[in-house]
Formats: C-alpha cells, sequence, structure tokens
C-alpha cells in the first residue's frame, strides 16, 4: 500500500527536478528546508528523525538536493521527507511537507478490531513493516 | 569554412550584461590596471566558452575556481564580489551571492567536527562564489594531526566534482599562497586563473581617500589634502600597512578628530561647511607623524 502524506500527497512520487524546483520555491520564500526520515510508517508517527542540522541560511537548492543524495545512501530504504521550516515571527512552523523517498515494497496496514466491555469495537492500525524491530523493517 | 553562419560576439556581449559589471568596476575601482585587465580577458574567455557550448564546439564547464594573492587591502574581496557578478551574468553560477569564509568557518575543533563544517559552508555558498580568505592557513605543516587538512581533502574533492554548483576562490597574500600551492599541488591544478593585486600607488590611495570621503559627505580642506599626501607617503613606509584598509582607518579617526574639534568650536555657530570639512590639523594628529605606526594601536588585521 502507498503510504500518502504531506503537500502532495494526491500526485504521483516528484522526480528530482520537481523536487528541486520545490526546494527553489522554499528558498525563494526564507524557508530552511530539512530532511527527516523513518521506518515507522504509522501515520500518528508524527516525529521523525533528522538528518544532518537543520539548513538555514542556504541559497541554493544544490546543497539541499546534495544532503537528499546523501540520506538516500544511508536511507534509501526508508521513507524520507523534507519539510521547509518558516522562522518568521507569527508563523515559526513547518509551512511544506512531503515525501521524497519510500521503500520499494511498502507491506501495508492491517486494521484489527477488540471487542471490549458492552461488546463496544476498538479499532487499532498496525503496520506490517513494524513487526520487525527498527532499522530490519524494510529490505 | 562550410559554416556560413555568423557569430555577433558585440551583440552576446552586450547581451550578457557584462560591460555594465566591467564599468562598474572601472568606475569604482581606482587603479588595480592589471587586475582589471585580467578580469577582462577571463569575461572574454567565458563569453567565447559560453558561444562555443551553444554551437556546440565545447561541453565542458571549464574551471572557474581562482586565486585572488595580493596584500591587504588591495581590494580581493570587492573584486570577488564584482567576480560573482560577472559569472552570474554569463550563467556560470545560478546567483551572484559571494559566502566568505576563513579558516575558523571550515576547520572544527575536535574530530568529527570539521567535515560537517566545510560541509555546511560549501552549502551555503553553492549557486554562488565561496571566498576563502587567507586560505593558507587551513594548511599547518608543523601541526600533522591539524583537522585543516580533512577540510582541504573535502574543499578539493567538491572543487572537482561539483564545478556546475560552485566556485572557488582563494585569497591571501602571494608569497604564503605560492608556498600552501607547492605544498598542495592538488590546489594549483584545480585553478584555472590566478589574479596579482598590486599594492597602490600614493596618488592612487590619495583618490581612494577622496572617493571614501565621497561617499560619507565629507571634504578635505586644501592644507587637509596636502597634509593626508604627506600622511600616506610617511604611513607607507611604516609596519602594517594595509593600503586602501589603513586609508579608510585613517580617516575615521580623521573624523573622529574632526568630531572633537566641532565639539570644543564655541566662539562662534557652526555652519553646513564645517560639518563636511576635515582640515589639517584632524590629519596631521595622527601619529604616524610622530614617532610612527608602532606607537599605535596594532590595527586589527583581518
Amino acid at each position: 500500500m502507498r503510504l500518502t502524506q504531506g503537500t502532495f500527497s494526491f500526485l504521483p512520487d516528484l522526480t528530482d527536478e520537481q523536487i528541486e524546483a520545490q526546494v527553489r520555491y522554499c528558498l525563494k520564500n526564507d524557508w530552511a528546508v530539512n530532511l527527516e526520515h523513518t521506518d515507522d510508517p504509522h501515520p500518528r508517527n508524527t516525529y521523525w528523525d533528522m538528518w544532518g542540522t537543520p539548513m538555514f541560511d542556504l541559497k541554493d537548492p544544490a546543497g539541499i538536493m546534495y544532503e537528499l543524495a546523501e540520506c538516500r545512501k544511508v536511507f534509501g530504504d526508508r521513507y524520507i521527507r523534507m519539510t521547509a521550516f518558516d522562522a518568521s515571527h507569527g508563523w515559526e512552523s513547518v509551512r511544506l511537507s512531503f515525501i521524497v523517498n519510500r521503500p520499494a515494497e511498502e507491506p501495508g496496514f492491517a486494521l484489527e478490531r477488540t471487542e471490549t466491555a458492552g461488546r463496544q469495537q476498538v479499532y487499532t492500525t498496525r503496520s506490517y513493516a513494524a513487526r520487525q524491530p527498527e532499522g530490519k523493517r524494510y529490505g | 569554412m562550410s559554416d556560413p553562419k555568423t557569430i555577433d560576439l558585440k551583440a552576446t556581449f552586450e547581451e550578457s550584461g557584462i560591460k555594465e559589471v566591467l564599468d562598474q568596476l572601472d568606475r569604482e575601482l581606482v587603479g588595480l590596471a592589471p587586475v582589471k585587465r585580467r578580469i577582462r580577458e577571463i569575461a572574454a574567455l567565458l563569453l567565447v566558452d559560453k558561444l562555443r557550448v551553444e554551437h556546440g564546439l565545447g561541453s565542458e564547464t571549464p574551471t572557474l575556481h581562482m586565486s585572488f594573492t595580493g596584500n591587504p587591502g588591495t581590494g580581493k574581496t570587492t573584486v570577488g564580489m564584482k567576480m560573482a557578478d560577472i559569472l552570474y551574468r554569463l550563467g556560470y553560477i545560478r546567483s551572484n551571492h559571494m559566502v566568505t569564509v576563513t579558516r575558523d568557518d571550515l576547520v572544527g575543533q575536535y574530530i568529527g567536527h570539521t567535515a560537517p563544517k566545510t560541509k555546511e559552508a560549501l552549502k551555503k555558498a553553492m549557486g554562488g562564489v565561496l571566498f576563502i580568505d587567507e586560505a593558507y592557513y587551513l594548511y599547518r605543516p608543523e601541526n600533522e594531526r591539524d583537522y585543516g587538512q580533512e577540510a582541504i581533502e573535502i574543499l578539493l574533492q567538491v572543487m572537482e566534482n561539483r564545478r556546475d554548483d560552485l566556485v572557488v576562490i582563494l585569497a591571501g597574500y602571494a608569497d604564503r599562497m605560492n608556498r600552501f600551492f607547492a605544498s598542495n599541488p592538488g590546489f594549483r591544478s584545480r585553478i584555472a586563473h590566478h589574479v596579482d593585486f598590486p599594492d597602490y600607488t600614493p596618488d592612487e590611495l590619495r583618490s581612494i581617500a577622496e572617493l571614501m570621503l565621497k561617499e560619507q559627505n565629507y571634504r578635505f580642506s586644501p592644507e587637509a589634502a596636502q597634509a593626508f599626501k604627506a600622511y600616506v607617503e610617511a604611513r607607507m613606509g611604516q609596519p602594517h600597512f594595509a593600503n586602501a584598509r589603513s586609508v579608510r582607518n585613517a580617516l575615521d579617526r580623521a573624523r573622529l578628530r574632526q568630531a572633537t574639534r566641532l565639539f570644543e568650536t564655541t566662539d562662534r555657530t557652526l555652519t553646513v561647511e564645517d560639518l563636511q570639512t576635515i582640515e589639517a590639523p584632524e590629519i596631521l594628529a595622527s601619529r604616524v607623524f610622530s614617532g610612527g605606526i608602532e606607537a599605535e594601536r596594532v590595527e586589527p588585521s583581518k
């Protein structure tokens, strides 16, 4: 099951040229572009691991594309997303976030139904990938 | 011979807008004739290269890394910024920003600190120009465990592999740069253009002073101009002389003394004229005339 989240979730995966164009747009707006990665695809997993330090003060997408290539070399079998952080007063939060890398195989999620008191149903979404320990989930 | 297509070099030159930059260079920078000539040559070469690529006669990105050698205060940083402008207008870099770094910005203090630091500086400069001031400090042969070597290796790698993304300009004193290149042959072979910045003549330094004053809406009285001439000649013979930077510092101190004098003027009301004019005593009070620079506070060498 193809995982979708973030700004371009309804589009097919962006090509590197398209990613670069997005980065250029972010830098034009003075947002700091950062990379995050994870191998836990659960939608409630909001805190991904950061790749390196936040990249403030960059003028050109080349530096970020370089880091993306480096990150893919190490975590090519995980999800990588790009986030653009707006530091201006009043925002101080992420303005744009989209997936730039995904594992080759995404096994998807199981829906578990648990019956509790009064025949009430409790639902749990569990990722098949997350049954393995961290670092061994994909490939 | 078979290709009858003509190439309008003049039109391309006009279009690129580098004429503007070169004219600006001529206007704003006093003297430096050999540097200006060299910059023109480089600009011409790059323009022709660009045309050749357009007509399918070559495809390699030329090596654009440069080294600027010369004494302090001879305009290396200023020319570096103009160079960024020229390269940008010719389309060799994507923006005309220049990031100036020194050893401190590239070399870390402990193991594993250098590579991220150097990479961060490189990332900031990507798409533009990385200007490494006093580049020879990166290499410290007396300490074999110095982290400078690590920074040099990363730099060399990026200079070679990412020529499309980044132009590196190394700057510093001529003799130390030569020694640096001699012990790091990798750098010499990766640098296409060596530009040497000559020292200014006393006349040029005076025009620089007048230009600086004009920018700040000050001027010399005729006597002050005479005094400044003597000042420049005396100052040039003394240690720690830093060309245009010394002139700037001298003017700053003259302005300080002028302000003090104006405060002490109580016998008449001041005019706008007074606020603008620097008089001879303000120049002559300099310690350059009495005992020399050694008596003076050591100027911060940048």
